[in-house]
């Protein structure tokens, strides 16, 4: 496999083309992060951390970051709102602040805002920024770091409790192919606070497009976030994510990912249990079909003692779609009483497709309690009989079974009108794809 | 009601079934014993429309209709209902959203209308008295962490809601304690009427005790060996099934009265 030299060189302009005018640290940030995305490059299969999935469709085009801000007819959000227009929000359309369909009444304690004004006067916050995602090793954060334009900064404040979740919409709306965003978001909860993010990523053309964005996390002692990523981009786009998390002492982590969209996609879930007593939970769900490649990594350092991990990954798969998944847990040699488990599941609805799991457990510490199982099987044709010998007819029965394998992990979606939305949207899914299914 | 004549049945290169008749008509409890690997739950799940077996000869009519040309479903529809020896565990699928769409798909088939959520509450809480079932396990996933009985149990609650016109109860006595099995056979008798019949498969006579049937006979190496009135179940409790299979009488595989 040859680098595409090109598409470097292409993202390298790109770079050379940002506006001036930033904080010095900030424009160093950038010049760090593009060093290191010239030096490593696009991944390829030999390296590890990509083994079963090729981003030479996203490596050998060349994308361009789109440069100023647009909008779209807020009617066009409103599939994406989970039936929650109150919440505040802020919206960005191809990485850029959209202010007119943004909405976050101001709140004591509760400090939300865009990161540009930031990036140009390096207040508090940007000083956390490019602490947590590591861009010295992963290339495509260090392509974030160095051409992040836009996305939202979040600080809440010692012990304020947030009781509506706060949504980050991230939508694509070029009317041409081939453009690149990257949103950059940073979330801050100090001691004992309390909140809910959900970032949404959408496409409302079917342009093929790319969408790299980088979320960091910092949860200070005792602080809990809730945080729920869907991705939902349209079947041609390229989506690249990565949320990476910090846990300090008690503090707690619950994650959930899902992931139905983009031809390829890609979501790395990182956090470091560094106070002892904190805990993730890190879940997902992934529905594909058609050539769809959907790929999830989550890596899980267990950096303290008496720290707990809870994972569960879903997949359902039709077509000729690909999963992969790969879950990492650490346990550091300081991480006494460690307590993790982890599983992957995985349905395949079609006998062209694939998954490719593996979990990865590597424990340096000798008093922990760490499990891990993963499986991929088909519908269990006794129950289909069971479910047709009562009289529901064989789609009907096909599709109960499939909702019910999603279903597990669906509850645990911790944000309920969002847990009540995509539980819709795997019911419907699944009745729609027979049709798909039968004419493949 | 159901007629099965010289019916051959595999699964994979294994004979079964070979060459079962019997009739049930309206009304009437039949009962078949037999040995454990005698084929009685193959005849249960083939009646039932399992996909695992294939059928390589013989003919099977319900009401008229050819049954092995049916699907499940159809044959559900149609009134045939099988509780079965091992009933499955569906994660995720709460029992009433389970019966209530099994319970609508068969009005649909009916051409009735469909009843909501809150109408077929009354229907099941009424029907899960008949076995005395904690009305707690309707919001349980179907079967799911159940132990042996309340799985059975759960099953003649379907059969109660379902209401089928022949259902078939393969091996229900099986893992049951006397009180459940006393429990599950009066929810059965309540359910017993002119128009419905039952086949009753079981190994042991004691379920016979309480489901009374109107014949029995015995299956033994795929073939019914043996047919008879409700006393034929007692003189095999006495004397077991090798009593029966150095007895066979030369007319042997008369299942059918016809």
């Amino acid at each position: 496999m040859t680098q595409p030299e090109t598409a470097v060189a292409h993202y390298l302009e790109a770079f050379d083309g940002i506006d001036g005018g930033e904080a010095d640290r900030i424009r160093e940030l950038r010049r760090a992060g593009m060093d290191r995305f010239v030096a490593l490059g696009f991944p390829t299969m030999k390296n590890e951390d990509w083994h079963y999935t090729s981003v030479a469709p996203i490596a050998t085009r060349s994308f361009d970051r789109t440069s100023f801000p647009s909008t779209v007819p807020s009617t066009d959000l409103d599939p994406f709102l989970f039936d929650s227009p109150e919440w505040p929000r802020l919206v960005f359309v191809d990485g850029w602040l959209a202010p007119e369909l943004s909405n976050v009444p101001p709140r004591a304690g509760i400090d939300v805002s865009n990161l540009r004004p930031s990036l140009v006067d390096g207040s508090v916050d940007a000083a956390l920024l490019g602490t947590i995602a590591d861009h010295d090793t992963v290339g495509f954060t260090a392509l974030n770091t160095a051409l992040m334009q836009d996305g939202a900064v979040i600080r809440i404040g010692a012990n304020v409790e947030l009781e509506t979740p706060i949504h980050l919409v991230f939508v694509s709306a070029q009317p041409v192919p081939l453009a690149a965003s990257f949103p950059r978001n940073l979330v801050v909860l100090e001691r004992g606070a309390r909140a809910s993010v959900i970032e949404s990523y959408f496409g409302l053309r079917d342009e093929s497009y790319l969408t790299v964005p980088v979320t960091e996390i910092s949860l200070g002692e005792g602080a809990r976030l809730e945080h729920v990523k869907v991705q939902n981009e349209s079947a041609v786009a390229f989506h690249v994510g990565t949320i990476e998390a910090v846990q300090q002492r008690g503090s707690e982590l619950h994650s959930f990912s899902y992931a139905a969209g983009a031809e390829l996609s890609r979501t790395n879930v990182y956090t470091v249990l560094n106070g002892p007593g904190s805990s993730c939970t890190l879940n997902g769900m992934y529905m594909v079909s058609g050539v769809q490649h959907v790929d999830h990594q989550t890596r899980i350092v267990h950096a303290q003692p008496n720290t707990t991990s809870r994972e569960i990954y879903k997949g359902i798969l039709d077509g000729r779609s690909h999963g992969v998944f790969n879950g990492k847990v650490y346990v550091r040699p300081e991480a006494q009483k460690t307590d993790g488990k982890q599983s992957n599941n995985n349905l395949l609805l079609s006998d062209h497709a694939r998954v490719d799991t593996k979990p990865q457990l590597e424990i340096f510490a000798d008093d922990v309690k760490c499990t891990h199982g993963a499986t991929v099987g088909r519908l269990d044709e006794v129950a289909l009989f069971y479910m047709k010998s009562r009289g529901l007819d064989a789609e009907q029965a096909r599709t109960l079974l499939i909702y019910a394998f999603a279903a597990d992990v669906l509850e645990t979606i911790p944000v309920k009108p969002v847990r009540d939305a995509l539980e819709a949207a795997v019911f419907a899914r699944v009745r729609g794809e027979e049709l798909q299914l039968t004419s493949e | 009601m159901l007629e099965i004549k010289g019916l051959r049945a595999n699964i994979g290169e294994n004979e079964i079934l070979k060459g079962v008749d019997l009739t049930v008509r309206k009304g009437e409890v039949h009962a078949i014993m037999g040995p454990n690997g005698s084929g009685k739950s193959t005849l249960a799940q083939v009646i039932a429309g399992h996909p695992a077996y294939e059928i390589t000869a013989g003919s099977v009519t319900y009401d008229g209709q050819d049954l092995l040309e049916m699907e499940p479903e159809e044959r559900a529809q149609a009134g045939i209902f099988l509780a079965f020896q091992y009933p499955v565990e569906i994660p995720g699928v709460t029992n009433a959203y389970f019966l209530r769409s099994a319970y609508n798909a068969i009005r649909k088939a009916r051409g009735e209308d469909e009843v909501d959520p809150l109408e077929f509450l009354d229907v099941m809480e009424e029907k899960m008295k008949l076995v005395d079932m904690d009305p707690a396990m309707l919001n349980r996933s179907v079967n799911a962490g159940f132990s042996g009985g309340e799985k059975k149990r759960n099953e003649i609650v379907q059969l109660a809601v379902l209401n089928p016109r022949l259902a078939i109860l393969d091996e229900t006595d099986s893992g049951l304690d006397i009180d459940a099995l006393r429990i599950v056979a009066d929810g059965v008798n309540k359910l017993r009427g002119p128009e419905k019949s039952a086949i009753v498969v079981t190994h042991y006579q004691r379920l016979l005790n309480y489901i009374v049937p109107d014949y029995v006979h015995v299956l033994a190496g795929g073939r019914f060996v043996r047919s008879g009135g409700k006393e034929l179940a007692v003189e095999l409790e006495e004397h077991g099934y090798d009593w029966i299979q150095s007895h066979a009488p030369e007319t042997a595989g008369a299942g059918s009265r016809a």
